[in-house]
């Protein structure tokens, strides 16, 4: 996983609430075995055309389409993003489609988790500032938004400011770009020795002994 | 006793506190996972992170696999040869990581295989007080057993594989009190749809959610696993019941529970798990189950629910701007509109399957009213048992011929047409009466268009041709048979 800290980018505004993950990465391409390759499938069925045979055919009207869009870092979502599947696969397409951040009033869970464990930074800011960055950007393509993870604030290039609040361990994760993984095993031996007295009190065992 | 100690629980506080491993200052907790359930198509890439980091997986004993997101369901041959080479890949791609890492795994011909979250249950590895992961957001369903279990994502899967932890925060906890007598007609899955209906599909982020009250304790383990089903629908990070009788009853004997004198002392804990009558909750909600009546979907989001005797929402129903342009959205990919009668829906294709409405019960349920009638003309109607368990109990009840006999196709285990990763998928413009668990765009197939409803919801829709109020249908169709 990458560092990350402070992100200057233009935003994409995505203005529907409720975007579930079966949207983010349609199910066809779960079929892959690979962890990569997922950015051009991202918002497959909003962003290419239902009646070409292939579906290539980009649809002009789908805000990712337009070239003024092209390159941004930031999507600009409404409530409750990333509902539904738990498919780590809408956090891979996301960003290696090239998004490093999402600004949203809510997250679901799941999503929330698995962005995280992928270096992007999720802000949770209040419906109102959403709507001042979503309407900025929808205006401006050109809006220029950065957040930065430290100080835990979001400006825009014109004079707006907010701060956001993050789970202090997620962020040291972010900041340094540390996977999980290696940080629970700090906690080795404390897990043998739970490990050797939990089944018998608790009745834990997945299959009988 | 410390004030702390003495502090009445619940449920869930309990089966968290009991799997604490470490607890370090400003960290999330390391969190003890008991069962990991592991499917075909979020393990691949974690698979693949153990090799690529050298780890080992730690507890293949605590792992189970099997594959159902994409295995057909067309015929026994068709799953041992898969014609979809992408599929194929990923099928192929499990056998060989379960068989590299030592872990028991159920393949599509295997007499346990199934839907991965009905056969923990038809195991008896799922049981009360266990916590119990999987890379699908159905693991709710689990928390019908008293277990604490949720869905998580890939980094995740390889975490659980390294560690057979998690780091975790505590969630919030959400009380769901459902009293009163379910009304003649409506099912398990008219509650949980009208919960979704009531609260959103945000409704219970961030929190477990337990549900409790007289109608759930007089469910089924099939009911109450519907019900927990579909948690996540509402965004809870898991749902639970406290486990009964019923729960003790449906797992006694299942090849995975402990036996004779250890029967009975996992039973002595069990006990000791529902919350305490004094404990607190974070959030409450009552359900009267007397006043609920059969549900169905109208739009592209589970809480999009209406009842049968109603309409399709309209504008001036949506509660706020947000609502609003979900509502526009859904009218013009569902293709309906806004006053129009429920029942006047007219559907083309029925599904009766998944790990929320795939279960033996759900089967006999749907065979009842469909026995002694037909699919009405051009209905595709699929019944897709969620296990090969479920498969053969049906088999040797005749269900299956029932099904057939009424227009049915009658097929082999798997999630089939509840995601469509399987060629069981709607064609654009298509309209499903599903008894999955997700009416999102696209979910059953690009352009297809779904509604949720319960088993004997989607039965009587099947014959009728449109949506049909269960409970009207069912007297007469009495009266008739008199």
């Amino acid at each position: 996983m990458k560092p990350i800290n402070i992100l200057t980018s233009t935003a994409v505004p995505l203005p529907f609430p409720n975007v579930d993950t079966d949207q983010i990465i349609p199910k066809q391409f779960l079929k892959r075995i690979e962890r990569t390759g997922y950015g051009e499938f991202l918002f497959f069925d909003w962003r290419y055309d239902l009646d070409t045979p292939d579906h290539v055919e980009e649809r002009k009207d789908f805000v990712l389409n337009k070239p003024e869009y092209k390159g941004a870092e930031i999507l600009i979502a409404e409530k409750n993003f990333g509902c539904g599947s738990s498919r780590e696969h809408a956090a891979w397409a996301l960003h290696q489609y090239g998004f490093l951040a999402v600004i949203a009033p809510s997250f679901a869970d799941i999503f929330f988790s698995n962005a995280g464990k992928n270096g992007m930074i999720l802000v949770r800011l209040s419906e109102a500032d959403v709507q001042t960055l979503m309407e900025r950007s929808t205006a401006n393509p050109a809006h220029k938004i950065t957040i930065n993870l430290e100080a835990q604030t979001v400006v825009d290039d014109q004079g707006f400011s907010s701060t956001f609040e993050v789970d202090p361990f997620r962020k040291y994760c972010l900041l340094n770009g540390l996977d999980d993984i290696g940080l629970t095993l700090r906690h080795e031996s404390e897990l043998d020795a739970f490990e050797s007295k939990h089944n018998e009190e608790f009745w834990s065992a997945p299959k009988a002994s | 006793m410390s004030a702390i100690e003495s502090t009445p629980k619940t449920l869930f506080e309990k089966v968290w506190q009991q799997h604490l491993v470490a607890e370090p200052a400003g960290e999330p907790s390391i969190f003890y996972i008991d069962l990991h359930l592991v499917h075909e198509v979020t393990s691949p890439q974690a698979f693949d992170g153990l090799r690529l980091a050298g780890r080992k997986l730690r507890r293949p004993d605590r792992t189970l696999a099997t594959v159902d997101h994409n295995v057909p369901t067309t015929s026994a041959q068709d799953r041992l040869v898969i014609a979809d080479q992408i599929s194929a890949k990923q099928v192929n791609a499990l056998r060989k990581n379960c068989a590299e890492f030592g872990i028991e795994f159920f393949d599509v011909q295997d007499a346990s295989q199934g839907i991965v979250h009905m056969i923990g249950p038809e195991l008896g590895a799922t049981k009360p007080g266990m916590t119990i992961v999987c890379g699908d957001s159905h693991t709710s369903t689990h928390g019908a057993f008293g277990a604490l279990a949720f869905g998580i994502g890939t980094s995740e899967v390889e975490h659980v594989m390294a560690t057979q932890t998690l780091p975790q925060s505590k969630p919030k906890t959400f009380r769901i009190t459902v009293d009163g007598e379910l009304p003649f007609g409506v099912a398990a899955k008219d509650i949980i749809l009208d919960i979704i209906g009531r609260i959103g599909t945000d409704g219970a982020t961030g929190y477990v959610v337990e549900y409790a009250g007289s109608a759930i304790r007089a469910l089924s383990m099939e009911g109450r696993m519907t019900i927990c089903n579909m948690s996540i629908e509402a965004g809870a990070r898991a749902g639970m019941i406290a486990p009964d009788e019923t729960t003790f009853a449906y797992l006694k004997g299942r090849r995975f529970c402990p036996q004779g004198a250890a029967w009975d002392e996992a039973v002595a804990h069990w006990r000791t798990l529902p919350s305490h009558a004094d404990a607190k909750f974070d959030r409450e909600l009552h359900v009267d189950a007397a006043a609920l009546a059969p549900s169905v979907t109208w739009g592209t989001s589970p809480g999009m629910t209406t009842t049968i005797n109603a309409t399709v929402p309209t504008l001036a129903d949506a509660k706020t701007e947000a609502d609003r342009k979900s509502f526009e959205r859904a009218y013009e990919y569902m293709a309906l509109k806004p006053g129009m009668p429920i029942e006047e829906i007219k559907i083309d294709t029925v599904f009766l399957g998944s790990c929320t409405n795939g279960r033996i019960e759900d089967l006999r349920a749907a065979a009842s009213v469909v026995k002694g009638h037909h699919v009405a003309a051009k209905m595709r109607a699929l019944v897709v048992p969620g296990s090969q368990a479920v498969k053969r109990q049906a088999e040797s009840e005749g269900l299956d011929a029932i099904f057939k006999t009424a227009g049915f196709e009658w097929r082999e285990p798997g999630c089939s047409m509840c995601l469509g990763m399987n060629p069981d998928i709607l064609q654009p413009g298509e309209r499903c009466a599903s008894t999955s668990n997700r009416n999102f765009e696209g979910r059953q197939g690009r352009g297809g268009r779904t509604h949720l409803v319960s088993p004997e919801m989607a039965a009587v829709a099947a014959i009728t041709g449109h949506f049909t109020d269960i409970r009207k249908w069912k007297l007469n169709d009495s009266k008739e048979a008199k």
